[in-house]
Formats: C-alpha cells, sequence, structure tokens
C-alpha cells in the first residue's frame, strides 16, 4: 500500500513532466533548427542566422499563400461563428424535441476521418458545377470549425442567467439596449474566443483545403509543397516558428476571455466539458 | 416565432397558453438552430449520401455511369492491395488509440486529482501543442526519427549505438508515433471531463470502508471514468484511419494507410466510384471496431464492479 502511495507521490509528478516534454519535443526543434546555418536538421548546430526569416517576406508565393489564409481564416472564423451563436443559444436556452440529436449531428465532422468529410464534399461540389476556389475551402473549413466553436460558445453562454435580462426589460430599456448593455457584454468573450479558436483551426487545417482548393494555395497547401524539396526546409521552419508563435498568442488570448467569460456567467466548465 | 402560437387550438384559457408556450419555445429553438442544421444537412450528411450512391456507380472515363452495381464493393474487400491497406489502417488506428489513451490516462489523473489550483494551466499547456500547425508537428517526427535526425545523434553521442539507425523512421511504428502524439490532447480531454465528474465523497467512503489505493482505483474511479476512455477511443480512432499526411511523410513504403489509396482514386487515379467504395469501407469497419471497442471496455468495468 505504501509503495502505491509512493508512485502516486514521486512517479506520478516526474511521469506528467516527462509527458509534457514529449508533446512539446517535436515542437521545440522548429525554432532550434530555424536558425541553423546548415539546411539539414541535425546536431549540433552549424551556426546561428536570421537569414531563413529574411527570406521569407522575399517569397511572393508565400505572401499570396499567407494572405489567402488570412482571408479564408477570416471568412470561417465569422461564418461558424455566426452559425455556432445560433446553435449554442437555441441549445442552452430552448428546450425543443430532437435536440440532442441535432446537436450530435454538429458535432459528427469532430468525430468523422477528415478526408471522408473532404472528398464527400468535393464530390458534391463538382456534380453542383461550383468552381473550387478559395470559397469552397471556406465552407469546408466552416463545417469542421462549427463544433469547435459550438463547445467555446456552449461553455460560455451556459450559466447565463435569464432574470438579468427580463430584469433589464422590466427597468425599461429597450430590447436593442438590453442586448447592448446586458446580453453582449457577458457573451462578448465567448464569441471572441470562439472566433480567436476558429480562425487558428483554420489557418491551420490542411487536408479539406488539400482537396477543395482550386488554383489558389493557403499556408499549410503552400508547406506541403515546400515539404518536397529539402533544401527549402528551414524556410518551412522558419515559417512554422512564426506560425506557431502566432498561433498561441490568439489561443492565450481565446483561453483568457474564455475563462473571464466562464466567471462572468459563474459557470466553471471547461471548453471541452 | 408567433406563428405556432396563434396557430394552436382554443383550449381553457390555461392550457392554451400554456401548450401555445411550449410550442412556441419549441419553435423559437428550431429556427435558432436551423441555420446550422440545415448547414450541416448540406455540407455533410448531403455529401456523404452522395459518396454513397457513387460507391454503387462505375466510372466511364470522365463519365459516370449510374447503374447500380456492387463492383466497387468486390474490389475494395477482394483486391489484396485495398485489404492489405485496409487491415494495416485498421491496426494502426488501433494501435494509436491504445497507446494514447493508455500514455493519457495518468495525465488525466494527475490533473483531475494532484493538479490542485492549476488545473486550468495544466490543461492550457498540454493542448497548445496541438494549436502548432499538424504538417510542422509530422515534419517535426521526421527531423527527429531520421537517419541524421536527433535521435540518431543523440544515441551516437551517448555511445548507445556506432552507426544511425535506419529502424527508425520510414515504418509503421513510425507512423504509431506520430499519430499518439498527435492525437494525445483529444485523449487527455475527455478522460479528465469524466474524472472530474466523479464525486470524490465515494472514493472518501471506499478509504472508510477499508479499500487501499488499488482497489479504490480498480473498484471506482478506472469505472467511473470509463465514459471518458469511450470517447477517448472513438475520438482517436475514427479519425486516425482517414490520416493520408503522416503516412506520406514518415510511413515510408510499410506505413501506407488507406486513406492514400482513397486520396489516390480523388487525384491521379480518378476513380470515384471506387474511392467512394473505399471511403464507405472504411466508415463502416472503423465504425464496427471502435463499437466493439467500445462494447468490450464498457462490459470489462462492469465486471470490475
Amino acid at each position: 500500500m505504501t509503495a502505491i502511495r509512493n508512485i502516486l507521490s514521486r512517479w506520478l509528478p516526474a511521469y506528467a513532466l516527462l509527458y509534457v516534454v514529449f508533446l512539446y519535443l517535436p515542437v521545440v526543434f522548429l525554432p532550434i533548427f530555424s536558425v541553423n546555418t546548415s539546411p539539414s536538421p541535425k546536431f549540433p548546430l552549424a551556426e546561428l542566422t536570421l537569414q531563413w526569416y529574411r527570406d521569407l517576406p522575399n517569397t511572393p508565393a508565400l505572401i499570396d499563400a499567407t494572405r489567402n489564409s488570412l482571408m479564408v481564416g477570416i471568412a470561417a472564423a465569422l461564418l461558424s461563428t455566426i452559425l455556432g451563436i445560433c446553435a449554442a443559444r437555441a441549445i442552452t436556452r430552448y428546450r425543443f424535441p430532437g435536440r440532442r440529436a441535432i446537436n450530435g449531428l454538429i458535432m459528427a465532422p469532430l468525430v468523422l476521418p477528415e478526408i471522408i468529410l473532404a472528398v464527400s464534399m468535393l464530390l458534391v461540389m463538382l456534380q453542383l458545377g461550383l468552381e473550387l476556389s478559395l470559397v469552397t475551402v471556406v465552407f469546408g473549413h466552416v463545417l469542421v470549425c462549427i463544433p469547435y466553436s459550438l463547445s467555446v460558445l456552449t461553455s460560455g453562454f451556459e450559466g447565463f442567467d435569464r432574470s438579468l435580462e427580463e430584469a433589464s426589460a422590466d427597468l425599461g430599456e429597450t430590447a436593442f439596449g438590453t442586448f447592448r448593455r446586458v446580453t453582449l457584454p457577458m457573451v462578448a468573450p465567448a464569441i471572441i474566443s470562439s472566433l480567436l479558436v476558429c480562425f487558428t483551426i483554420s489557418l491551420d487545417e490542411f487536408i479539406i483545403a488539400f482537396f477543395l482548393t482550386g488554383t489558389e494555395p493557403t499556408l499549410p497547401i503552400y508547406i506541403w509543397g515546400q515539404l518536397r524539396f529539402a533544401s527549402k526546409l528551414p524556410g518551412v521552419l522558419a515559417l512554422g516558428t512564426l506560425l506557431l508563435v502566432g498561433s498561441f498568442l490568439l489561443l492565450t488570448v481565446a483561453e483568457l476571455l474564455r475563462r473571464r467569460a466562464a466567471r462572468r456567467t459563474q459557470n466553471a466548465g471547461g471548453a471541452f466539458a | 416565432m408567433t406563428a405556432a402560437a396563434e396557430g394552436s387550438q382554443p383550449l381553457s384559457l390555461g392550457r392554451r397558453q400554456r401548450t401555445s408556450l411550449l410550442q412556441s419555445e419549441a419553435a423559437q429553438g428550431f429556427a435558432l438552430i436551423s441555420p446550422t442544421f440545415i448547414y450541416a444537412l448540406v455540407l455533410l450528411v448531403v455529401p456523404i449520401l452522395v459518396v454513397v450512391a457513387h460507391s454503387f456507380w462505375t466510372q466511364n472515363y470522365l463519365t459516370i455511369d449510374r447503374t447500380f452495381t456492387l463492383e466497387n464493393y468486390r474490389i475494395a474487400v477482394t483486391e489484396p492491395i485495398y485489404l492489405d491497406l485496409l487491415r494495416r489502417s485498421l491496426w494502426i488506428s488501433l494501435l494509436v488509440s491504445f497507446f494514447t489513451v493508455v500514455l493519457a490516462y495518468p495525465i488525466a489523473f494527475y490533473i483531475s486529482f494532484h493538479g490542485g489550483r492549476h488545473k486550468g494551466l495544466w490543461l492550457f499547456l498540454i493542448t497548445i501543442p496541438f494549436w502548432t500547425s499538424y504538417l510542422l508537428r509530422v515534419m517535426s517526427w521526421k527531423v527527429i526519427l531520421g537517419y541524421n535526425g536527433v535521435l540518431n545523434s543523440g544515441l551516437m553521442g551517448l555511445g548507445i549505438i556506432s552507426e544511425p539507425s535506419t529502424a527508425l523512421l520510414y515504418n509503421t511504428s513510425a507512423v504509431v508515433i506520430t499519430l499518439t502524439h498527435a492525437w494525445a490532447a483529444f485523449a487527455i480531454l475527455p478522460i479528465f471531463v469524466s474524472l472530474e465528474k466523479i464525486d470524490r465523497s465515494l472514493i472518501e467512503a471506499a478509504t472508510d470502508l477499508g479499500d487501499g489505493p488499488l482497489r479504490r482505483f480498480l473498484r471506482i474511479t478506472l469505472p467511473l471514468s470509463v465514459p471518458g476512455i469511450v470517447s477517448a477511443i472513438l475520438i482517436v480512432m475514427i479519425p486516425t484511419v482517414g490520416d493520408f499526411v503522416t503516412p506520406k511523410l514518415v510511413g515510408g513504403k510499410d506505413g501506407v494507410m488507406i486513406a492514400n489509396a482513397i486520396q489516390a482514386q480523388f487525384g491521379k487515379g480518378a476513380n470515384w466510384p471506387l474511392g467512394a467504395a473505399l471511403s464507405v469501407t472504411t466508415m463502416l469497419v472503423v465504425t464496427a471496431m471502435a463499437a466493439s471497442t467500445v462494447l468490450i471496455i464498457r462490459s470489462a468495468a462492469r465486471m470490475a464492479r
């Protein structure tokens, strides 16, 4: 018995630490090899350089891909958050028959292989005669973003106290005034957090974009193309490092906002709870 | 929104109000969720039906012959190449879900029971790596496991091996390692949530009744966390089968998976009906595998209690 207690108190934290190292292991090599002069990623590092970072802005294809990705990401984030708001509000506020089934359907893309989603949307779009473009990529990304948006928003909306809205109406505030001064401040953090999470997912999504894009590549597709050339690796690593820092900042903001939203609505549930 | 209320039958006042209120609440709920619902119908349900339909058709060069046939399925389940790929994909996704869940459980347990005030921070720390570009994470594993890679040079530096090992990259285990890493957070979170839901007084009661830590864990904590384990398995096992990036980058010849074959049919191979049949078969088989795994785990949990 004492042996087990020992395991729990000593080995479990050590294991937790080791596990975190395992999780971060591949991530830390991106920045390390991105400042290495030698194009092949191995230790010991040849020499430190920022050359790969300086080359990035001088690559027109990369600039185009970045612009495409930003546009797709913003559109997908807006659209999936709007659809997420509708669904989250309906699910947390109203009871209606089929609620669970509809919720299950909306969350389903989370547990389906992305390649299946991608090829099935591809077939439909081609049948409908839609030209593959960044617009079709946005449609695809919205489908996979909605489950995340819905989780974040439901956790933000759940503890939402309706009596506050009613009180505001009773005190003579107009419907719009109530929305602007009571509802919005309470749900805004969750909405912003959903926007950021969806944007990050779209920015990083590869499989769906790979099938649904026409001639304009998004960033992951550009990276996929570069991975074929060993000599392009350091540039890709530099780009990856920048993306890593960017996503980290966005998600930190999203997480802080989500926590604030959860505190405001007196709800302690996590995004995935 | 008021249409439902207006249309209700004139009943006694109290009842009428209640039914109309109920109806309008249901109608409002429906109205509010319908845009999202319709979106999911149009971009998820309809496309999957279209795929199923295609799987019964035939490709004639550039056109599609819409006479019903099971030929695609015959090819999908009898051609040795597809059978092999399917078998290997299932095996890989079984291994990946086993390793992710077994490795993730202690972490979820640690955070839930010993995380104290820092639970949120721990969860955040664990999810961060998963928001970095998936392609680049796979690429990083290539850098780590490669011939001149970090692991090889590290092992040589320590004098454990004298020349770089080629056994690390371009095989099934490289795919399993990469995917186990890629899906870790998706296993930790559901298990953590189900551990959080366990009423701590049950564990105290077991202690008071003389159960040691191991018995307590096996008879209370583990069975009660089964829902988390089940959703972790579902969320890891099914999508894993459909990955074609990891096998392509780190799998080499031995690591090719069924998704690579599906991708080929929609790309260079250009045989949509066959690709559709492969997709449907894969989905059915992996769902069956996931369902039986879940059943086995549930009955094991029932026996433990």
